[in-house]
């Protein structure tokens, strides 16, 4: 019996790794009975069931997908600082080679699939509807079944650490070394069922939005009346759309190799390992653009609002949105020059890469024409636009130099690569997104966010990114190469590694920061009553904050771009106050239990697989399948709220 | 969905939603296009299990099968032929065969260099 345990203790559960398992464990643990006893004691159950699980509601989906989006930065970061403890010093201990692999590999999945994109999401949930002049998205119920499949598909990812072992042949996982006869483990087949089941909810997503998008504007919001915002999200979709079947197929051929004996990727019987290359990075790339285009939104949202002008530019804007769409989908192979394919393919990939970096100048022209003259106000989101710029900018030089195919066989998986996609990924999808928070967190939550606090964590965070970057391009061009766990004294990469883990630590306080100034900024931060707490232009600062659950007790009647700013210019902020007598009843859709339990078996089901234990597996597909059955022989799914009810909700807003 | 309001100009609620009634999708025409992608799958199964033929007219004959495979689905569930939408629908149709081809030949040309080091 005791053996029995034992080696169920050591095979599932790691407890022969030593104490720092143990101690994550406890933490775990501690924590669960935390959040339990905590809903227990205040006797919330019924209150996370009605108002959250179960929610259809886009502002609600929207404030989750920013928990976890925020909850997987700290564990991505964390993994980070753990990264760079290692490399702090030549010869270091702490982590050994085993651990190291693990962790980076986890800390790029969670930092693309798990924390970028729960990301945009938040702020595609909680900013297009309201800015558009909708109710709701197209699909709720659809939308509602995509944020379960995200947060068990993360949930499954993140469990590996502690039941089975983590996955560790890097975020891209490229076969031969993820196959089962190099990595026997669960950790890879978490990996594949992770993602899997989050990208489901993506490409649900992707398909939500571009609906909603095209049939739910308010009337009169012609395409190009629509906010920079609302067009971003709108070219991420139809990238998500044309891009993520590709990671689909790919992924679904390499659990096929793991777990049913195929030879997709295998060098033997007839696979090819550069095929699983090709296909990732006909996704990968895409996703990067996926990650940051919404970011170039937030800017231009945020631009034009903070120096109280006009979009420098709109036009062009918005062609540049397509244009990079468009292009970053022909570029993929930039991210294996090395493999051989021979200069004819090598030049034209090389070409269009450098291509896509001319519809980004041109935006950053704009933006940067958008501020000139304008009376700018220094705000946190306005803050991290301006840090925005120049670090995008030297992201971009460098993602430019990496596009010279014959020089990328010099720098290809050397720190210089690390340092330019960590300076674009950060420098764009970080600083976008956290701008994009400040922003719109009032009409989140109906408070701002500190500014002083909100400053600490700004200088922390920038002076600490540049502190770590910088050094990597020089390392990389001294021939420091990437996922190395250790290196010797005497290569003279000293210094400049001791100095990268200081800012890597200085970017983690940062962090601490930003929690900090949330958790001050609940009790005591500056509580928005006009619903317009930054003079904003587009029509959700035309809402209470945050906004009833209908959005819109009257749907507005589209005349101009920027129609709200306007209207408060000329006085006639009054036409966007809802009139008594042109109050209807409204039809809002109901809240399910469905979409969270189908994330639920979702998630038994990729157990299973895991583990192959495939009864497991079964029962988990059974239950998906019921409830996509149940959702078919479900007939009243909307439900109708009387005009009186919104009226009376108005009135206690003070718009009637 | 071109039959939908939007959810604005019926000045309704969330979501465009359960109108199909009057046009007509014949159950039939599903169970076809669905018979139809059966067999086709079948075929292209059949040929790379039993290796009847040699590689590269193996590849040809796969890429056919596969355009097949598009139609049905384009003809059979989502009736491009029928909609009067507006325009971007033709729009997003074309882009969508701009990226499969894309994606499929430059696929092929990339990795003609594996048959060239094997
Ligand atoms: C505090 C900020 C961060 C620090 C200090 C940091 C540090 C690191 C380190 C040390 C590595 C491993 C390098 C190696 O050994 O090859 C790494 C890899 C990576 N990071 Fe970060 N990172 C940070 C934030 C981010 C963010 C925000 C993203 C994406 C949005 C990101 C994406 C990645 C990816 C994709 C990899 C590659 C993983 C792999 O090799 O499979 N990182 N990072
Ligand atoms: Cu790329």
């Amino acid at each position: 019996m005791s053996e029995t345990l034992r080696n169920f203790a050591n095979t599932y559960l790691m407890w022969n790794e030593g104490p720092l398992i143990w101690g994550s464990d406890v933490l775990i643990l501690l924590t669960i009975i935390g959040i339990v006893g905590v809903l227990t004691y205040f006797k919330k159950w019924r209150w996370l069931w009605d108002e959250w699980l179960t929610t259809v509601d886009h502002k609600r989906i929207g404030i989750m997908y920013l928990i976890a989006a925020l909850l997987m930065l700290f564990r991505g970061g964390v993994d980070a600082e753990l990264l760079r403890t290692q490399l702090a010093i030549p010869g270091n201990h702490f982590l050994d080679a085993a651990h190291y692999d693990q962790i980076f590999t986890t800390h790029g999945t969670i930092m693309i699939l798990f924390m970028a994109m729960p990301f945009i999401f938040a702020l595609f949930n909680i900013v297009v509807p309201l800015q558009i002049g909708a109710r709701d998205v197209a699909f709720p119920y659809l939308n509602a079944v995509s944020f379960w499949l995200f947060f068990f598909g993360a949930l499954l990812f993140n469990i590996s650490f502690v039941f089975g072992g983590s996955p560790d042949a890097g975020w891209v996982s490229y076969p031969p070394l993820s196959e089962l006869g190099f990595d026997p483990g669960p950790g890879e087949n978490y990996y594949l069922l992770g993602i899997q089941i989050s990208g489901i909810g993506s490409i649900a997503t992707g398909i939500n939005f571009l609906a909603t998008i095209l049939k739910m504007r308010a009337p009169g919001m012609s395409l190009m009346r629509m906010p920079l915002f609302t067009w971003s999200v709108l070219g991420a979709c139809i990238m998500i759309i044309f891009a993520f079947p590709a990671l689909t197929v790919a992924l679904a051929l390499l659990l096929l190799d793991r777990v049913a004996g195929t030879h997709f990727f295998t060098m033997l019987h007839g696979g090819n390992p550069a095929m699983f290359v090709n296909l990732f990075w006909i996704w990968g790339h895409p996703e990067v653009y996926i990650v940051v285009l919404p970011a170039f939104g937030v800017f231009s949202e945020v631009v034009a609002t903070f120096a109280r002008k006009r979009i420098f530019g709109y036009a062009s804007m918005v062609s540049s949105l397509i244009l990079i769409s468009v292009i970053s989908y022909f570029v993929w192979v930039h991210h294996f020059f090395t493999m051989g394919a021979g200069p004819d393919v090598n030049t034209f990939f090389a070409i269009a890469s450098m291509a896509v970096g001319i519809p980004t100048g041109v935006k950053v022209f704009n933006w940067l024409f958008t501020m000139w003259r304008g009376r700018i106000r220094l705000s946190l989101p306005m803050m991290w636009t301006l840090a925005f710029i120049p670090t995008f900018a030297i992201g971009g030089a460098t993602g430019v130099m990496l596009a010279v195919a014959p020089a990328d066989y010099q720098y290809h998986n050397s720190y210089f690569l690390i340092a330019h996609f960590h300076q674009t990924l950060i420098g764009g999808v970080v600083f976008g997104m956290l701008a994009g928070m400040y922003y719109w967190w009032p009409k989140m939550f109906g408070f701002k966010l500190d500014e002083r606090l909100g400053r600490w964590a700004f200088w922390f965070f920038n002076i600490g990114f540049y502190i770590c970057f910088m050094p990597q391009y020089a390392l990389g061009l001294m021939g420091m190469q990437r996922r190395m766990y250790v290196y010797p004294a005497d290569m003279g990469w000293n210094t400049l590694n001791l100095v990268s883990t200081i800012g890597a630590y200085l970017m983690g306080i940062g962090f601490l920061f930003i929690v900090a100034q949330v958790v001050y900024s609940i009790r005591h931060g500056e509580r928005d009553l006009t619903g317009d707490p930054w003079d904003g232009r587009t029509l959700e600062w035309s809402l209470p904050s945050p906004a009833p659950h209908y959005n819109f007790a009257v749907i507005p009647v589209v005349t101009d771009r920027d129609m709200w700013w306007i209207l408060k210019r000329e006085g006639r902020e009054e036409e966007l106050m809802p009139r008594p007598e042109e109050v209807k009843d409204i039809h809002m859709p109901k809240n399910s239990g469905v979409p969270f339990l189908m994330g639920v078996c979702f998630f038994v089901g990729g157990f299973g697989v895991v583990f192959n234990w495939w009864w497991l597996a079964v029962a988990g597909l059974a239950g998906v399948l019921l409830s996509l059955l149940s959702r078919s022989f479900q007939y009243e799914e909307e439900y109708s709220l009387p005009a009186e009810k919104v009226i009376e909700t108005e009135i206690s807003l003070g718009r009637l | 969905m071109a039959t939908h309001e939007t959810g604005a100009a019926s000045g309704s609620g969330a979501a465009p939603r359960h109108a199909h009634s009057g046009d007509g999708h014949s159950a039939g025409k599903y169970v076809l296009g669905y018979v139809a992608s059966l067999v086709l799958t079948a075929i292209a199964f059949g040929l790379a299990f039993t290796h009847t033929l040699t590689p590269s007219p193996l590849v040809l004959v796969l890429l056919v099968l596969a355009g097949f495979q598009i139609l049905v689905q384009l003809f059979f569930f989502m009736h491009v032929t029928e909609g009067n939408g507006p325009a971007f629908h033709s729009v997003a149709i074309l882009l969508g065969f701009v990226f499969t081809f894309a994606v499929v030949l430059m696929s092929m040309w990339i990795m003609t260099f594996s048959s060239q080091v094997a």
